[in-house]
Parts: C-alpha cells; structure tokens; sequence
C-alpha cells in the first residue's frame, strides 16, 4: 500500500494504482474520456491531466501515471485547469457541433466535461474534417465525424468481446475508427460500444432520433432472455419500452449487456396478446376476460388431476410459476414441468442444476471444461467472464461439443460424451489438466442434457468433477449453464412432475386432456395430442398461442414485476416499467382471478402476499439480490447412470443467438442481425 | 486513400504467396521469437507487395494480401489493416510501374525538391501528389525525410535513393527508366557518398600509411 495525497486528501492505495485510481479513492474527480476501468490504458485523449509535485514542472496524464509514496498530486491549479482547457479545445477542433442532433446528447461525457472543463469559445477557425461513417450492421450507429478518437470501442472489441474487428486505420490527421473492410460487427456484445463511447460517435441504430434521455423513466429490472440474470435499467416513454442499458453488478454482468438483451425490445411491440382469445368452431374469436375463463372452467370441470398439466415457459416470473403450480396443486394435479427443451435437470438438490462457482468465481477458476455448451451465444456475457479470466491468468479451457469460436483459445476434447469417460482416466492430457488446477470448473451446457441420454451426460460430468477435485468444501467446480431465465426459479420452487406426476413429454401427444401453458413456445406445439385442451398464458403470440384453444393475455418481463433466479440461483427482481398493453395483465393476477372463477381460491391479493409464499416455499426467494456461496461437502452424484452414454455428438442449445425466444423472435433488429451474420459483407442499412 | 487517377480500382479476388514469398515470410518470421511471429508484420507486408510487383507490375497490396499476411501471422485481420494504413511505403491502392518519392522535408526543399517536383510533373505529366501519369508508368508521392539530408535533394524511386538531384538529373533519369534501364543509384553527382564535393577539405594533412 501506499500513501498518496490528491488535493489534501491523503488516501492509501494499492502499489500499482494510477493516480486516477487513488483520485477516485480519495473521491476527487478528474475528466477522462479514453480511460476506462475495465479497458486497458491507452492514454491518448489527455484530459486527465494532473500536476505532481516533485516532477518536472508539466501537467502529467494521470490515467497512465502509477502512484509512489508520499506522492502529492493536484488536480485544480492554474497550470491544470490551462492545460485542461487546452485538451478541450483540441478535442473541440473537428467535433461538429451538432449536440441539437445528436443522439448522445444530455448524456455525453463531452458535453458534460466542455462545460466543465472547457472554454467558452474556440480559437480554430478552420473548416473541420469529414470522416465518412461506417456501417457496422443493424446495431450500431455511427456518426464519425464525432468521434474523438479515444479507442474505447476498439478497446472493448478486441479485449473484453475478443472479436477484434476494429481499428484504427491511417494516421494523425487521416485516422479514422472502422473495420476497414464494410462488415457488421461479429461480436454479440457490440451493443456495449455504444454505451463506452463518451461521445455521439457510436449511438443504438434501432435508437436513433426516438427519444431525449430526460424524457424517459428508468426502471431497475432484470434481463430475461438469457439466463446470466444481466441486471438492466429500462428506459421508458409512456407506454413504451425505448431502449434497454446494463446496470452495474460486478458479480453478474460487471457493466456488459448482450445485444439480443439489449435490442429485441422492439419485439415488446409485435406480435403481442393484448386481449383475450377463444377457439370456436376450429377459429379463435376475441373474447372477454369472463368468456375465456368461463371456456377453460367449463373444460376443467369434469376432469380429473391426473388428466390436467401445466408447462412452464422460459421468461416467466417466479410469482407466477408458484401462483400456477398452487393453483394445479389445488386441482389434484402433479403434471407440472418446466424443462421446455427436455433436459435431463435433477431438482432433488440445488447444487445439481446451479452454476455452483457463481459467475465472479469464474474469476478463481484456473481449467475450466465446457460440455455440450457455446457459451458465446448462450450467455455472452458470462463467455466475456470467461474471456477475461483466461486473458487475466491463462486459464486452460477444454471443450467438448461443437468446436466452435468460443472468442478464447479452447482445447477442443470431441464432440460427444465418451471424452467425459476418458477424461476419467488419469493419463489423459487435458484430465491432467484438470487434476493439478487448484481450482477446476466444469461447465454443464443444456446441450449436454437435454438428449436421451442427458441424465447419464449429468452424472458422468459431476462424476468427473469429483474425479479430478472439482468439489471440495471450499470450492464447487460443477456448474450447470442454462439458457432459460425461468429455469432456476422453476426447479428452485418445484415446478417438476411431482409423485406419479408426468413429464412434458408424458403429457404431450394426448397424455393429459387439459395443458396449461404459461409463456410456453419452447416445444414444439404440434406434438401436443389433438384432442387435448389448450390454455396459454402469455404475451407473444408465438408458437404455444397458435396452438392454444384459449388464449389468456399476460404480460411481458418489461410490464410485471418479478423475482427471477438466475443460472447461478441468484434471486433477482425487475420492476415494472410499463403497462401490459390493452386487456393483457400481470400474471400472476389472471391466474388469481381465475382460481376465484372455479372455486380454488389461491391464497395471495397482494404481490407482497404471493412472495411471503414463495419465500415460505423456498427461502431463496427471500434473498434477493444475494448468493452466498457453498463448497461441497457431499459427492453423491444425481440420479442417472454415468455409463450409459450415447455416441451422438453434442448440440449447443443455442445455435441462433439472436433469436431464441417470442420476444426476440418478434424482433426485426434481430431478424436484421440473423441477416447481417449470414452475409456479413452485405450489410444493409 | 483517392486511387489513381481519381477512378475507382478493383481489388483482386484472391492473394496466396507464392514459393519466393512463402520461402521469404519464413525466414523474416525465424527473426522473432516463437509465438511472436505477428512481429514480422511489416517485413511480410513487404513480401506481399513485392508479389504484388512482380506478379502485376505494380507494387502495392490489396486486402486479400493483409487477409493472407493476418492468416500467416495469426493475428487479426485489422491490426494488419491498421499497420498497413499507418505507414506510406505501403500502397494500398494500386500505384504505376515506378514509385517516384519526393522527400520535401526541409532540408531537401531548402535544396530544390520543389524543382525536383516540378521536373517530375513536366515529364511525367502528373499533376498532383498520389495520382499516376496516363501512361501508367509513373506514381508521384510525397514523402517525409528519408533521412539522407547530406546528399539532398533525394528522389526515391522505387527501393533506390536518387541523390544530389536537379531538375536536369531528373528528366535524364526518367527518360533512363522509360528506356527500362535502371541508373545506379546514389548520389548523382558522382561524390562517394556523402563525402563533400571536390574531394576532401578537412583532415588533409594526414596521411596514412599505405595498407599491408
């Protein structure tokens, strides 16, 4: 440690630190614009000059100056505020001034710091250069003349997404920030660059010309269309959902978003269940709220529990899970399932389907091996994590699965499961791996379990993991990486065929007379038998509504509050940002309404009531916001014979990252990205 | 970058080095340590614009040759866009059959490289900087020190330096390269290197005993 005083404040910082560092300790503001936490330093934008005393007599960039003891630093002299007002101005020289057009603008650092730190005029009379702008696909905006060349984008691109498509070409008063050659952007965290862009250079596409940021309300929530549990801020205009930014959680998403989280909210708009419908004569009529209920109450009636079953989708709320499941218990019935895609998940204890290490102990992890699993698409953010451990220490990271780009060097084992009965046998290379790092993880993919054999893959994978030392009672290296915002929750709250209960596949092709869907497009809807009565529950009108003989409209993850756990089984909760458009409600209320109906009463009014019961249910859900971490002190593996593997190679979950679910499928930004991927050349406007 | 003559070029469709480049690009790359092979970025970039020579006459290198340079090294495509952009001995756009560099530093402008230019635009028929002459033979760029002051002021034509020039010495050697001889470069005054003119004016009491 180290003693250093900025401005009078004596402050102890880490050897190492730079004086910016210690000045955001001591709680002393300096300008920046290419500095960036969690970038590397590049020093190249100069606002962030500071005086020290006891060095030659010149301003010095304190983003890139480490710290020694006994250093007294200035940062509002004379001499600093020139040389501030000095950088301004050149920065100033070819930024147009067009702030009244730009989308940046109310929320741009170069706004913000030429009113602070700059001059009120310009000494440069000279015309301005023009930079042609680039198109970087359906996402990202750019005006090129505004940037300032601070390389936080080709920064962010090259280190922290590792999909290095941007630079910076010719020189000095010629160089210009582009790919270069015309292509989208191949990263699925580029959304991010506008967000790093202190100025208008980078803006949202989809975003363009909609909306001030003063004009807009800003809603805490949480990302449901994958399962990191990204925490978002929602930004709102009257009944609209206007765009969507990361918020900071460094144990989740430090500050990254995915691009399918953060633009398929133009997807909230189509396609969308606003009013409640009722098959009649093989057509669906709209319907009133009694209608539809009196329909599905007078089809439940003479039916028994076991003929009745209800499936979970993927972005559903906690609260609305449990309001279906109690409301199923009450009509007798145990045929509940949640794993929409088959998966072979063991809920009999928790640590069988979490992401055990949690996302931050990604950052301890020394060899990491992913089964049956592209985390570059199903969790991009966590994949950055990953990215970041292996650039931070060089982590190994085996692979076995599709061979594909996963933005890191990965050792690729095979593609099916008998590498995880190999990797059992201490003579292979990467099972040496495995057994001499201190602290292995192995990454469970819903590709991996959701196959014939997936509940054979589980037991060989944490079979393996307590072979090679993975579980330990400090550290629990076996993690499940799921693909479903709901999914945790779910299994957390029992949403799995209890005694005698079916499966999803049980109650399909006729198992069950009565099916319940909330928010359920995940299957395949044709599988459902013919005769069989159809409920869904639900906000897009996507493949479980096609098939659905009433239709109940509910509300999106934007319009409801809501608990969600993560894959880690971090309980988190979104906030309502908007209203559910026309008749649709809050989920959780439609299903209260209807037990009112038919007699079976659920016991909540409130939402406050309905969480009272799911933390009664499972304290988890009591715990918002927090995961304590545990080690493994029991090796019992889940149920399933690690021997019976298949030789079929495995599948990732996700192959189309951007469109995965109703809401992204409803998206035509992300139809434009499945597009600008496929003919990355061609990218249109 | 315009391209020449103010017209649009088009890029090849493919690069592969060939057995002379190939055989080059290893031997650059045994410069630098193991794994660090993007070091020789700028050596094989030269390779690849020497092909380029040979192969169509005219030095310079397209995308698909960065593309190839990348694949070789093993880096990012952009970081070879980045290096080749940033440095002007490489042309990426197509340039004539000879690359006529005029240094107009200070020195060399001190001692006529405005007389140089003005040479080269008159036989060549070129009018500004970066265009290429109709015939195709001849690319004029303006170019920073070459860091041969003493003998300004410096004409490079392709890989060779063309000193001690004046405008007469330029048409003569451009009539040269047209004829498809190559005068041998160097000072063109006819002094050994950059000793001074009319032999030695210091040191001349000293005398040095014969050798052997």
């Amino acid at each position: 440690m180290v003693k250093v005083t900025i401005d009078g404040i004596t402050v102890e910082v880490a050897a190492g630190s730079t004086i910016l560092q210690a000045a955001e300790q001591a709680g002393v503001e300096i300008p920046r614009f290419c500095y960036h936490e969690r970038l590397s330093i590049a020093g190249n934008c100069r606002m962030c000059l500071v005086e020290v005393e006891k060095t030659p007599p010149k301003p010095i960039a304190s983003c890139g100056y480490p710290v020694a003891e006994g250093m007294v630093v200035h940062t509002d002299t004379p001499m600093v505020r020139n040389a501030r007002r000095g950088v301004m101005e050149f920065l100033l020289i070819n930024h147009p001034l067009d702030c009244p057009i730009c989308d940046q603008g109310g929320e741009c650092d170069l706004q913000d710091q030429a009113m602070g730190y700059g001059m009120d005029h310009s000494r440069y009379a000279e015309n301005k250069r023009a930079v042609p702008d680039k198109n970087l696909g359906p996402l990202v905006k750019t005006s090129m003349n505004r940037c300032i060349h601070c390389t936080r984008c080709i920064r962010f691109i090259t280190e922290v997404a590792g999909v290095p498509d941007l630079g910076a070409t010719a020189r000095g008063e010629h160089m210009e920030v582009g790919t270069y050659v015309e292509k989208a952007l191949g990263s699925e965290l580029s959304g991010n660059i506008i967000d790093l862009c202190p100025v208008g250079a980078l803006t949202s596409k989809p975003y363009a010309f909609v909306a001030r940021p003063w004009e807009l309300a800003k809603v805490d929530s949480v990302d449901v269309l994958d399962a990191v549990g990204t925490n978002i801020r929602i930004d709102a205009r009257g009944p609209e959902v206007l765009r969507i930014l990361p918020r900071i959680n460094e144990d989740v998403n430090e500050e990254w978003l995915g691009d399918k989280s953060r633009f398929a909210i133009d997807g909230l708009k189509r396609r969308r269940l606003d009013r409640p419908w009722v098959r009649e004569n093989g057509k669906l009529r709209a319907a009133t709220w009694t209608e539809a209920f009196d329909a599905i109450a007078a089809k439940l009636k003479p039916l028994k529990g076991e003929q009745i079953g209800a499936i979970a989708g993927d972005l559903c709320d906690a609260e609305s899970m449990l309001a279906l499941k109690d409301l199923f218990v009450r009509l007798g019935s145990t045929n509940l399932d949640c794993r929409q895609d088959g998966a072979k998940l063991d809920a009999s204890r928790r640590d069988f389907y979490c992401f055990n290490t949690s996302i931050s102990g990604i950052d301890e992890a020394d060899a990491i091996l992913i089964v049956g699993s592209n985390p570059r698409k199903e969790a991009p953010v966590l994949n950055a994590r990953i990215r970041k451990r292996w650039a931070s220490s060089g982590a190994v990271i085996g692979v076995i699965g599709d061979a594909a780009d996963l933005t890191y060097p990965a050792t690729h084992l095979g593609a099916g499961p008998s590498v995880l009965k190999d990797l059992q046998s201490d003579s292979h290379d990467f099972a040496k791996v495995l057994a001499a790092a201190k602290k292995p993880m192995i990454i469970v993919g819903q590709g991996a379990l959701a196959r014939p054999d997936g509940s054979a893959v589980l037991a060989a994978a944490w079979r393996l993991a307590a072979h090679v030392g993975a579980l330990s009672s400090e550290w629990h290296g076996f993690n499940v990486l799921h693909t479903a915002a709901s999914r945790v929750g779910a299994l957390d709250l029992g949403f799995v065929p209890g005694p005698n209960g079916k499966t999803l596949d049980a109650m399909l092709g006729g198992g069950v007379e009565f099916l319940w869907l909330l928010g359920a497009d995940g299957f395949d809807a044709s599988h459902v038998g013919a005769g069989t009565f159809v409920v869904y529950q639900g906000h897009h009108g996507d493949a479980g509504a096609h098939r659905a003989d009433v239709i109940l409209p509910g509300a999106a993850y934007t319009e409801k509050s809501g608990t969600y756990v993560n894959t880690e089984g971090r309980a988190q909760r979104g906030f309502k940002a908007v209203y559910a458009p026309g008749e649709a409600r809050e989920d959780w209320t439609i299903l209260r309404a209807f037990s009112a109906v038919i007699g079976k009463t659920l016991p909540y009014d409130t939402i406050d009531a309905l969480r009272a019961r799911l933390e009664q249910v499972n304290p988890v859900f009591g715990r918002v916001g927090f995961l304590p971490r545990f080690g493994c002190s029991d090796h019992t593996g889940p149920a399933g014979d690690p021997t019976v593997l298949s030789a079929a190679p495995f599948v990732s979950a996700v192959t189309n990252y951007y469109q995965t679910d109703p809401i992204s499928r409803a998206s035509p930004t992300m139809a434009a990205c499945v597009a600008a991927q496929a003919a990355p050349a061609l990218a249109a406007e | 970058m315009s391209a020449p003559n103010g017209s649009a070029f088009e890029q090849p469709e493919s690069f592969a080095f060939d057995a002379e480049s190939e055989a080059e690009i290893a031997h650059v790359i045994t410069r630098y340590p193991p794994g660090k092979q993007a070091s020789a970025v700028l050596p094989a970039m030269y390779v690849a614009q020497r092909q380029m020579k040979r192969q169509t006459g005219s030095a310079w290198i397209p995308v698909k040759a960065m593309d190839a340079v990348a694949a070789r090294l093993g880096m990012p495509a952009i970081r070879v866009y980045e290096v080749a952009t940033f440095y002007f001995m490489f042309n990426t756009s197509p340039i004539g059959k000879f690359h006529l560099q005029v240094c107009t530093t200070t020195p060399c402008w001190l001692r006529g490289s405005d007389e140089i230019t003005e040479a080269c635009r008159k036989e060549t028929g070129i009018k500004g900087w970066g265009e290429t002459s109709d015939d195709g033979l001849f690319t004029m760029t303006e170019v920073e020190c070459l860091g041969a002051c003493v003998n300004a002021p410096i004409l490079q034509v392709d890989d060779n330096f063309y000193e001690d020039m004046d405008a007469a010495k330029v048409t003569e050697l451009l009539a040269a390269l047209r004829r498809g001889e190559r005068p041998f470069p160097g000072s063109m005054t006819g002094r050994q290197t950059s000793a001074p003119e009319g032999g030695p004016n210091t040191l001349t009491t000293l005398h040095f005993a014969p050798e052997g």
